[in-house]
């Protein structure tokens, strides 16, 4: 199975001003991630609002780039500060908003929309591009008729729709899905998901899925990160993560999705207090606020992902035999 | 005598003939002590019949309720003045959004009090105290500084309890919360729920959890109403609705939950959209998407059936005792 994209050790800080004569501070919005994405398979990045899920989409599709940290694509490090690569490999790698209500220009025709990317990026007549976006339309479920209409015309699943569409006029080899569903209702929810099952099948996309909800996750994902105040706590397979999840922080994101049938509910561990401030995080392990395993040593020191018996975890309790869910 | 009792509500938006009915007669009822879900997509009217309970339709709106009684009393008949009082008082509603629900230009003690005030009255004192007291029962630490925090320096959770302890100031009867976790995220979500129910269970209030999300009322409600297009399609016991769902909508979203397909790579949809304002079809609401509906769907519109306890409106409903298809 071929690597799509490795990412390094990415980083990106922001600084931001405090206050009027304050120092600035720095903003770690993500702070060491590495993962491979390949051909065929999803990626899924889960945790909670503030957790750099959205930095790392932002820095997979080059719209803002890395403080530290190495992307590359198909195995070659790109240098993203020239102009023209940049805009190469901007085609292999698009991106869905979460709100499809913000992200089609109301001012534009279906079709234009479709039909932007080529404009840009190829010299295709009219006529080819016309023909193409008229393909897209019909891949994604959607009728030749609606090419000429505009945006407020279609209900929230069609406008994702479109938006899928648009994401994959240029061919691209990796698509980014920002809470691609959020915005939908469940039965509107779960159309999407599966044409975004079945454009993977047809086109061997890799994805790299963002999303706040397991249950979602659980369906789409090949493997999952779990990620907390721009570290990643805990990385595995699918099945690692949910069947047995080994840091205390998957653990309780796991516990707290409620679920309809009572045998897939597991044991609640409810987690006192909300993620801390990224500008003033705590020291040593980022989670030690909120966990009930913390003790000294992780109000001290960070931990680092390490391998564990099943995915790999970032906490010091695994090792140490601390965890009575694992015993 | 049940604490809420609502039969034939009825909220129309629109000029006389041609008005859109948001909520179609929909009943409902709830006692002290028993925590009723109302599940639905959008546009299936939970949060307007909600709003109407509350007495909070304004013009061009027009509520029609063939019962509406709190407490055996017709809440219909009252003044606008004296509904007002028990608006608020014994009946009282935590909204979605907490962060647009608060008012940013006062503090969030000014807020709490002001809800004391109007209802309760006593001196300014008292009241702060009284203030306090209900952050502190609604989890939130040093609460004596954080009665002169603003809206904005709080996080969605936070703001959320404030909205909580609002609305439990003056020890409601009845509390209506619509999508009150929706903007949060889950170990919140969890959080404002287990808080929601250990209040509920302390006073023994009656609560209305209206929300989208199946499996959060799967966990929490004793009884849920499940509507679609203004209309109550299915009521009945948490545990029996989700077991043996006899209407095909309810078996539908259950359905395209991924939690229902978990091991298979695609999911049960159900095709199509709510019908909207414009739209929608004649006889049952759902025949247009509806896999079991026949031409009989099409042109009438079924009743509701079966004992109080658990309603159905279908011709055709799945999992009926008896019978053994599925």
């Amino acid at each position: 199975m071929t690597v799509v994209l490795e990412a390094k050790n990415l980083k990106k800080h922001y600084e931001v001003t405090t206050g009027f004569m304050k120092p600035k501070a720095n903003v770690r919005a993500l702070d060491g991630v590495s993962f491979s994405l390949k051909a065929g398979k999803s990626l899924a990045v889960v945790g909670e609002s503030g957790c750099g899920k959205s930095t790392l989409a932002k820095l997979l599709t080059m719209i803002e780039t890395p403080t530290d940290g190495i992307l590359e694509f198909e195995g070659q490090v790109k240098d993203i500060s020239n102009a023209s690569i940049l805009k190469e490999l901007r085609k292999h790698i698009q991106i869905i908003f979460q709100n499809p209500y913000g992200s089609l220009n109301p001012r534009k025709k279906i079709g234009t929309i479709l039909e932007e990317p080529l404009i840009i990026n190829t010299d295709f007549s009219a006529a080819e591009r016309k023909e193409k976006a008229l393909a897209m339309l019909e891949k994604v479920g959607m009728r030749p008729e609606h090419y000429h209409r505009y945006p407020h015309m279609f209900s929230g699943g069609q406008r994702q729709r479109i938006a899928i569409a648009r994401g994959l006029m240029m061919n691209p080899k990796i698509l980014i899905a920002d809470e691609p569903v959020s915005a939908l209702d469940v039965s509107v929810q779960a159309q999407v998901l599966n044409l975004l099952m079945d454009l993977q099948e047809e086109l061997n996309l890799a994805y790299v899925f963002i999303s706040h909800d397991l249950s979602i996750v659980e369906h789409i994902a090949d493997e999952v990160m779990v990620m907390y105040l721009g570290k990643v706590v805990e990385f595995g397979t699918k099945e690692q993560i949910f069947s047995k999840p080994q840091h205390p922080y998957t653990r309780a994101l796991l516990s707290s999705t409620p679920r309809i049938n009572p045998a897939h509910r597991i044991e609640k561990i409810r987690l006192k207090g909300e993620l801390p401030s990224p500008l003033n995080p705590p020291t040593g392990c980022a989670f030690n606020t909120r966990c009930q395993f913390a003790n000294d040593r992780c109000f001290k020191e960070t931990p680092e992902l390490i391998v564990t018996d099943s995915s790999k975890a970032a906490c010091f309790a695994i090792a140490e035999q601390r965890l009575d869910y694992l015993k | 005598m049940s604490l809420l009792e609502v039969k034939n509500l009825s909220v129309s938006f629109g000029p006389e003939g041609k008005a859109f009915k948001a909520v179609d007669r929909v009943n409902l009822t709830v006692n002290a002590g028993e925590v009723v879900g109302i599940v639905g997509e959008s546009g299936s009217g939970k949060s307007v019949s909600s709003l109407a309970i509350m007495g909070l339709i304004d013009f061009p709106g027009k509520v029609h309720a063939e019962q509406l009684h709190f407490e055996g009393q017709d809440l219909q008949a009252l003044s606008e003045k004296a509904r007002r009082q028990i608006t608020g008082d014994e009946i009282a509603m935590i909204f979605q959004e907490p962060m647009s629900s608060l008012n940013p230009c006062f503090t969030v003690g000014d807020q709490i009090m002001e809800a004391i005030e109007v209802h309760q009255g006593g001196k300014k004192k008292e009241r702060r105290a009284k203030a306090i007291e209900l952050l502190k029962q609604v989890g939130i630490p040093a609460p004596e500084s954080r009665l002169d925090a603003f809206p904005h320096q709080l996080s969605g959770g936070m703001s959320q309890r404030i909205m909580i302890a609002m609305a439990i100031a003056c020890d409601p009867k009845l509390l209506i919360a619509d999508e009150p976790t929706t903007a949060l995220d889950v170990t919140i979500q969890a959080q404002i729920i287990d808080l929601l129910l250990d209040l509920q269970k302390e006073k023994n209030m009656g609560l209305i959890l209206i929300t989208h999300d199946l499996a959060l009322v799967a966990e929490a409600a004793d009884r849920i109403i499940v509507m679609y297009a203004g209309q109550v399609v299915e009521t009945g016991p948490v545990d029996e609705l989700f077991a043996a769902p006899q209407h095909p909508y309810t078996q539908a979203l259950l359905n395209s939950l991924p939690e229902s397909s978990l091991g298979h790579r695609r999911l049960q949809a159900l095709g199509g959209v709510v019908p909207g304002a414009n739209d929608r079809p004649t006889g049952c609401l759902l025949s247009p998407r509806c896999p079991n509906a026949q031409d009989h769907c099409r042109q009438q519109e079924p009743e509701a059936t079966g004992s109080i306890e658990r309603q159905v409106k279908c011709f055709f409903p799945l999992n009926q005792p008896g019978s053994s298809a599925a």
